[in-house]
């Protein structure tokens, strides 16, 4: 136990979440990214689709790298990846058929993410299964993390409600208050997702750690 | 003058380093410069300074802005007026007070919200204030209806110099005009307090001026009656005078005009980029008046009339010459020019979602004017390269 859970493996877990985080830092994953946050509930299903799928992925093309012949292998990857997307394509069409419309072809084409070939290429191929398992889980989150902060501003801003929920008290509308119809368009997603990586760099602050 | 002189120098030292009011330096500092055309010179390397500085140059298109505006306050009493059917028994200075009051208030938010970002900027980062906010201060109040809320304003102030201006380096930097970024702002956010046909009239009185209208009035812009295919109400001369609905100070050709005549007598804008862009918009609108589709408004109508209306001229007298958005190539100057004005005819034309095409068109060239100097430059180069070779 104290093996599965040492610090290497807390790092492989941790680190996308924040310091290299698939989204703010490796600037991966951007077109879903802004497709998909117009609203809090597809950002969050999308979010996780993508985690279930890099963590499986990755658990399962590192349990048969050492089998897979070096010329053909991202066929082999893109295999085993289209196999999950269906797969979680099908559970939400089956219980939670609303999202799976308004998320349409971004669920499919979450085989072209740049995340899940890049942690497959770059981590999987060469790490056991217990860590690519994390790291699966983890980059996944980082990505989620991101999306979930993104959808929440544009659904609250743009149509003032969280969840589907209006939060915005109805006094505020007769009061003149309007909704931001910018919020809705991904060209805000896109200045929203920069004031994030802005947010998150000025934190992490690579200059100031180097001293 | 001089006592005014006096009294600056005497709170000088207060903002220098290590003064009480240092947080302040680059207040001091703005309007100190902003007064007084500073006395002090570089004190390395050979230069060549034009005789005005870049903030007497924002002075003049102030001043340039000023008839624009003062008629644009008469028309919106004017229209207040005249939609409560009270036209005959109504003032000269009623109505221009009014419309005074309705956009006072509006110059204020715009030139606080703004100048207040560029202050706090310039402090933080320890720079002298940017005077480009100067000019497009005055500018937003003008391009935007009279029924458009101030805190709306406020966003789109913001939004526009953080994000058109200060995180591309400040004022001379920019890629676009930061004040139609205030309005494509306005424009895409709040759809109904920028387009449509209630905004366009004020329709409640201030100070006991003006009459209250009833809250379901409505009256679109002459372009936007043509975009939904009903018959312009309006005379051409009432166009032509600025007596219409729109945005504060796009109506008048005439007032416009003097300021177009004000910023050509200085040197200010460039005339090739003004001619063009009207150029431009004639061709563009010759052609589709003569051979364009069956049955639409906004294309049937006379070359004249596109330039006349909407936001036409004043775009193309105070947006497009620009000279940090602009071509600066001088004869790149005559294709942005005229891009603009062909781009926005086919805006308006093609487009129904968009009965005024000259906000998205400027945006688009300025998009495009590097791209526009990038050939012109290789262009001439290439021109003398071959001139050498064949000798």
């Amino acid at each position: 136990m104290g093996k599965l859970f040492s610090k290497e493996n807390r790092e492989v877990f941790s680190s996308p979440i924040n310091l290299n985080n698939p989204v703010a830092v490796q600037v991966l994953g951007i077109c879903s990214a802004l497709a998909v946050t117009s609203q809090l509930m597809p950002a969050i299903v999308m979010g996780l689709s993508v985690t279930v799928i890099t963590a499986f992925s990755n658990l399962i093309i590192s349990l048969i790298r050492n089998t897979i012949p070096n010329r053909i292998r991202i066929i082999v990857q893109l295999v085993v990846v289209a196999a999950l997307v269906t797969i979680v394509s099908m559970i939400l069409k089956a219980f939670a058929y609303d999202v799976s419309v308004q998320l349409s072809v971004y669920v499919g084409l979450i085989i072209t993410n740049c995340i899940l070939m890049g942690r497959l290429e770059a981590f999987a191929m060469m790490n056991g299964p217990w860590e690519s398992f994390l790291d699966g889980i983890g980059n996944g989150l980082g990505y989620a993390m991101v999306l979930v902060i993104v959808g929440a501003v544009r659904e609250f801003l743009g149509n003032g409600s969280l969840l589907g929920f209006q939060i915005i008290p109805d006094g505020f509308y007769e009061m003149g208050y309007m909704n931001n119809g910018m919020m809705t368009m991904p060209a805000m997603a896109l200045i929203l997702l920069g004031c994030f990586i802005w947010a998150q760099r000025a934190i992490n602050d690579p200059d100031k750690k180097k001293k | 003058m001089n006592a005014l002189r006096k009294y600056l120098d005497k709170i000088k030292p207060n903002f220098e380093e290590g003064g009480k009011l240092h947080a302040f330096r680059s207040v001091f500092d703005g309007f100190e410069t902003f007064l007084f055309v500073p006395n002090t010179t570089s004190k390395c390397g050979v230069n060549v300074h034009d005789a005005i500085d870049s903030k007497r140059i924002m002075s003049f298109v102030v001043i340039a802005l000023i008839p624009a505006l003062l008629f644009g306050m008469y028309n919106i009493g004017y229209q207040n007026a005249l939609a409560a059917g009270k036209l005959a028994e109504t003032g000269f200075w009623e109505m221009f007070g009014y419309g005074f009051l309705a956009v006072l208030p509006k110059i204020l938010v715009s030139y606080i919200v703004g100048l207040g970002i560029e202050f706090i900027v310039a402090q933080w980062k320890n720079e002298e204030i940017h005077e480009g906010y100067l000019v497009t201060g005055m500018l937003v109040p003008l391009i935007v209806p009279v029924g458009c809320p101030l805190w709306v304003i406020a966003i789109a102030c913001a939004f526009a110099v953080i994000f058109a201006k200060e995180i591309f380096g400040g004022t001379g930097m920019n890629i676009f005009n930061v004040a139609l970024i205030t309005r494509a702002f306005l424009f895409f956010a709040y759809p109904t307090v920028m387009s449509g046909d209630t905004c366009w009239v004020a329709t409640e009185s201030i100070c006991g001026l003006g009459y209250n209208l009833p809250d379901a009035f409505t009256m679109a812009t002459p372009l936007g009656e043509a975009a939904t295919g009903a018959a312009i109400t309006t005379s051409m001369w009432d166009q032509f005078v600025g007596l219409i609905p729109g945005s504060i100070g796009e109506t008048s050709v005439i007032a416009i005009g003097i300021g177009a005549i004000i910023l050509l007598w200085t040197g200010v804008a460039s005339w090739k980029t003004m001619i063009s862009v009207f150029v431009g918009g004639a061709v563009m609108g010759l052609i589709f008046s003569n051979f364009g589709p069956e049955g639409n408004a906004v294309a049937a109508m006379p070359w004249y009339q596109h330039i006349i209306l909407g936001g036409f001229c004043f775009g193309a007298v105070f947006m497009a010459t620009d000279p940090v958005t602009s071509a600066r190539t001088e004869t790149g100057k005559y294709y942005y020019g005229f891009l603009i004005g062909a781009m926005a005819v086919i805006i308006r034309v093609l487009n129904p979602g968009y009965p005024e095409g000259m906000m998205l068109a400027i945006l688009l060239m300025n998009v495009f004017a590097p791209l526009i100097d990038y050939i012109v430059v290789q262009n001439n180069i290439d021109k003398r390269a071959k001139r050498a070779i064949k000798k």
